[in-house]
């Protein structure tokens, strides 16, 4: 009995104030917040459970049903046009060119800004006037003798929330690049020159040997894009505000339903986030978790 | 994707992989020729096209702080400016430099703290092996990719019924917590690569976890500590979410201010993008000195076990 | 070992700073008064700094700090705040629009009454019985007004309807209105009405929808007396719609002072906003009368859609004595004065001089004595936060889409949400 307390308990006292942390903050307060969504809790305030009343409400607003298009395509693109340039600088870099260091530290240091700070100067890019009065990427792409391509930015509301993406794009293709950088660097050079014995040209080596071997960065890289996609509520305030109907995400909707004192559906838009988060996190988890136990 | 994470941390193997990357060939003899100078070109040539889009935006924060209100009319928007003025720059200071230097006081402690605790679960995870241990470290994980709206109006009844004093304090214990999944993430992968041996003979000297713990593995610890502080130091600084809900203008961090800054009705440029630039120098400053250990920690934010 | 130690004074470091960071709030903060408003810029906040000014005057011994949050109309401000009340982090007082929006707060339990200072300072008698009224609630008042405005009002470039071969009369009704800023349009102002973001936008249909009601029935859309479903609203709609065709496209980039500018710099024929554009006439040295008209909306002709600005007591605020004495300097004739005469409103009390004030003030001194009253809803006098947060969302959606049925059963559903729970 006392050896097992010897070796249990060390361990435990180390690590204790963590679990006891995230177990209440993380796993207490999930609870937490999907039972205040099944309440009519306002300002903190509750008389009652009222059961699936607030999602109800929530899929009954057309607003929110909009809402969750618009993070759908704003994932879709930030995925998208992360992974496309991400890996594109990445392969461009990856046997070494020269000024390699001067692309990859100004490809990546958007990164190190926050969405906030870089969502003022994309307020300004993303201005939505033509003509004479035309500022921001609408002048430049005027100006470059591209006028047709002038667009109304994030004020559209069939692919306005695509505006919001490009800024999302701009801050993290770079860590996407770093990401298969590593990717790319991680490959024994054996496998390269066995397929160069094997007779397969440049392309072909890249593509049945090199890009195989790169799947599981594309797949971390869509996980960590993909959850910070889904929660995106700082750059659409810094750009757009928060009541600009194209440009309403899950985010920015619970944030107008907590300010309007209206706590139990803020709690609801949480936890449906939650659950959107989950069906992209918990099969990757259960793989690292298996994977984990094989070691 | 752990080995990547050690290159990027442990200098020796940084060192190595650097060394042996001069060794590798450059070119075979089979892939020179007309054909490879046009595709380097290209590539040299696409490599300076997003070099100038990606600057495009830095461009215009830089240029447009140090315009005077008639500069900024549409017409020069893309030029410099004609007189340098640093009246953007005073202006938006002078919102932003009570903020700006509470937010050190926010960030400092909190990635301290998370980091300490980080490496202490990230030793015990790493090393000891007991049954569920693996669960718990996916139970950890998951705490990194919750969106935070799930827990925020339970957090804010918590805090109201605590009283907890609004601003740096809740928001210090806030990020500690929210951090410790990442930063226990970083400092069990960097352990895992800690040779074995090292702490195998302090227990056969009978060395205790926790004795263990303090003369063998935190004086090996620097390089984690450094990846995790940066890491927290930079999402710290540069979270919004938490400070709207936890403080406000006159008690919370520089993202807020800068926000408020910013969304002024008359749109004063100059001022919120030297405020932009203002909030984002710390952060910069640490990318630019200690970029490589940033990057480690970027990339140790993506690496599953 | 030497780690060791580096790590003990890391965290002696961050214990230390943690310390600072909750003991620097403590300090010597009894002097402070947080005064939260959204008057960041421009005519705004010059009335707010000669308001501050006085309020130095009268009480040196306290440190004013500016809580001020921008946007116009309170748009982010109102967000902010009320997510601070609900972290039970108040200010010291706050700015709130007298009517439903004060009354949001005050059932939320977040104002103290204040009608001790009211009889301290003989307030009674100088404040209009029927503004009291909109800041009482059971016989209890809970904020002090500094400030009236009126949001009805058209600001034209007579220099540009001349190019339209228009004079400087207002149209009788929206229709003409319509037909007035047709006749810009074929002209070549690409611009013949501005306009600027969601708030904005909704000032304009509430402004349209005083003038198709009548202010009865406009008073009706907030009690239920008047349906939304109804023909005659639906009817006011197709006018704002018709209206919003003939307003800038960038409008969801801009605020109320872009939109107003560009009626200053000939850009743009016609702008509906409240009187404090007044003051954005004044900075750029615009005439009254030969510069710049004005005029009632079409249709609202001896209708005044007011909104007052007022200051509150929150409960829990962090220095009483402090909130009372600003209170005391907004509620005084010097403070009303030396802010109203900044930012272009009339004063609340009744015992001002029309002689202090300019031109235009004087006219909208004038109507409010005379004109019906009507509240503003988009300044909070007519409904709630969340019945004006649901019809901006409507309306910002209208923006984009133009799908007019939309927006019409988006109202309705937005009256029926509120007026359920009212």
């Amino acid at each position: 009995m006392f050896t097992r307390i010897r070796s249990w308990g060390p361990p435990v006292l180390l690590i204790a104030p963590t679990l006891i942390l995230l177990g209440i903050f993380v796993y207490g307060l999930i609870g937490a917040g999907v039972w205040t969504s099944l309440t009519d809790n306002v300002r903190g305030q509750t008389t009652g459970t009222v059961g699936l009343q607030n999602y109800e409400n929530l899929f009954n607003d057309d607003t929110f049903v909009y809402s969750l298009r618009n993070v759908g395509m704003y994932t879709l693109a930030f995925v998208a046009g992360t992974l496309f340039f991400g890996f594109l600088w990445a392969w461009m870099l990856e046997r070494g060119a020269r000024g390699e260091g001067i692309f990859r530290t100004v490809y990546l240091f958007p990164m190190a800004v926050s969405f906030v700070a870089s969502g003022v100067v994309w307020r300004w890019l993303l201005n939505s006037n033509t003509g004479e009065s035309a500022s921001g990427l609408n002048r430049l792409l005027d100006m470059v003798g591209l006028g047709f391509l002038q667009g109304q930015w994030w004020t559209h509301e069939g692919w306005g929330i695509l505006a919001i993406a490009m800024p999302a794009i701009w801050q993290l293709s770079g860590y996407v690049m770093a990401l298969f950088l590593a990717g790319f660097r991680g490959i024994p050079e054996e496998l390269r020159e066995a397929a160069r014995v094997d007779g397969a040209t440049e392309w072909q080596m890249y593509r049945h040997v090199i890009f195989p071997q790169l799947s599981p960065v594309a797949l971390s890289a869509v996980i960590i894009i993909g959850h910070m996609s889904l929660k995106v509520f700082d750059l659409i305030m810094a750009v757009a505000g928060q009541t600009n109907h194209t440009t309403q995400v899950p985010g920015t909707q619970m944030w107008l339903k907590y300010t309007s004192g209206e706590w139990a559906e803020a709690a609801a838009i949480g936890t449906v986030l939650l659950l959107v988060v989950a069906v992209l996190i918990v099969p990757y988890l259960i793989s690292t978790y298996r994977a984990e136990r094989r070691r | 994707m752990t080995t990547t994470v050690l290159d990027e941390v442990k200098p020796t193997a940084d060192r190595k992989a650097r060394k042996a990357k001069k060794a590798r060939p450059p070119q075979l003899p089979g892939t020179r020729g007309p054909r490879s100078t046009a595709v380097r070109t290209v590539k040299y040539v696409l490599l300076l096209f997003f070099l100038i889009i990606v600057l495009i935006p830095a461009y215009v924060l830089f240029v447009t702080s140090f315009k005077t209100g008639a500069d900024i009319s549409p017409d020069t928007a893309w030029s410099l400016p004609e007189n340098w003025d640093t009246a953007g720059w005073e202006r938006a200071w002078s919102t932003l430099s009570d903020s700006f230097w509470r937010t050190f006081g926010l960030v400092i402690p909190a990635s301290l703290i998370s980091a300490f605790l980080g490496s202490m679960n990230g030793f015990v995870l790493s090393r000891w092996r007991f049954r569920g241990a693996d669960l718990v470290f996916t139970l950890i994980l998951f705490g990194m990719f919750i969106p935070y709206q799930a827990v925020m109006i339970p957090l804010v009844e918590i805090m109201n019924t605590v009283g907890a004093e609004r601003g740096i304090p809740s928001l210090i214990f806030i990020h500690v917590v929210y951090g410790l999944p990442i930063c226990t993430l970083i400092f069990r992968n960097y352990y895992a690569s800690v040779p074995t041996e090292v702490i195998e003979s302090a227990k056969v000297d009978g060395a205790g976890m926790i004795r263990t713990y303090t003369s063998i593995v935190l004086p090996v610890s620097i390089p984690g500590f450094v990846v995790t502080i940066i890491w927290q130091f930079t999402s710290v600084w540069n979270d919004y979410l938490f400070a709207m809900f936890f403080s406000s203008a006159q008690n919370g961090p520089v993202t807020i201010g800068l926000n408020f800054l910013a969304a002024g009705q008359l749109q004063d440029y100059a001022a919120s993008m030297a405020g932009a630039l203002i909030a984002s120098l710390p952060t910069l400053l640490v990318y630019i000195v200690l970029g490589r250990w940033f990057v480690g920690g970027l990339m140790a934010g993506s690496v599953k076990g | 070992m030497k780690l060791r130690a580096l790590i003990a004074g890391l965290s002696a470091v961050a214990l230390a700073f943690t310390a600072t960071a909750c003991g620097g709030d403590d300090g010597d903060n009894t002097k402070d008064v947080e005064v939260f408003t959204w008057w960041a810029d421009g005519s705004e906040k010059a009335g707010l700094d000669a308001l501050v000014a006085e309020f130095k005057k009268q009480h040196p011994d306290l440190n004013f700090v500016n809580g001020a949050v921008a946007g116009g109309a309170g748009s982010n401000a109102k967000n902010v705040l009320a997510s601070r009340l609900q972290q039970q982090d108040p200010p010291s007082t706050f700015q709130a629009h007298a009517g439903a929006e004060l009354l949001d707060y005050i059932e939320a339990n977040q104002l103290q009454d204040v009608s001790q200072l009211y009889k301290e300072n003989g307030w009674d008698e100088v404040f209009p019985e029927d503004l009291i009224e909109l800041l009482t609630v059971d016989g209890k008042i809970y904020s002090v007004p500094s400030n009236v405005h009126r949001a009805n009002v058209v600001w034209a470039n007579p220099e540009v309807l001349k190019k339209a071969g228009l004079d400087d009369k207002p149209a009788k009704d929206i229709d003409g209105f319509i037909q007035q800023l047709d006749k810009l349009k074929k002209a070549g102002v690409d611009t013949p009405l501005s306009i600027a973001t969601d708030w904005t936008q909704v000032h304009l249909l509430e402004t349209v929808l005083i003038a198709d009601l009548g202010p009865e029935k406009y008073i009706g859309l907030w009690d239920g007396s008047t349906k939304w479903d109804s023909p005659e609203v639906s009817k006011a709609i197709d006018h704002y719609a018709k209206l919003l065709s003939y307003t800038n496209t960038d409008r969801q980039n801009l605020d109320w002072p872009d939109a107003t500018k560009m009626v200053i710099d000939g850009k743009a024929g016609f702008n509906i906003m409240g009187d404090w554009a007044e003051a954005a006439f004044q900075e750029a040295d615009k005439e009254w009368g030969k510069d710049y008209i004005t005029y009632p909306v079409p249709g609202t002709d001896g209708i005044f859609d007011f909104l007052a600005d007022s200051f509150t007591l929150p409960v829990g605020a962090k220095n009483e004595e402090g909130t009372k004495a600003w209170l005391q300097t907004v509620g005084s004739a010097e403070g009303q004065k030396a802010f109203n005469i900044k930012k272009g409103s009339i004063p609340a009390r009744t015992d001002a001089d029309p002689k202090d004030y300019g031109d235009y003030q004087k006219t909208a001194l004038e109507s409010y004595k005379n004109d019906t009253i009507v509240p503003s809803l988009a300044h909070g006098a007519a409904a709630s936060v969340k019945w004006s947060t649901a019809i901006t969302e409507a309306v910002s959606s209208f923006s984009a889409n133009k799908d007019i049925e939309k927006l019409k059963s988006a109202l309705v559903k937005a009256a029926e949400d509120n007026q359920k729970k009212q």
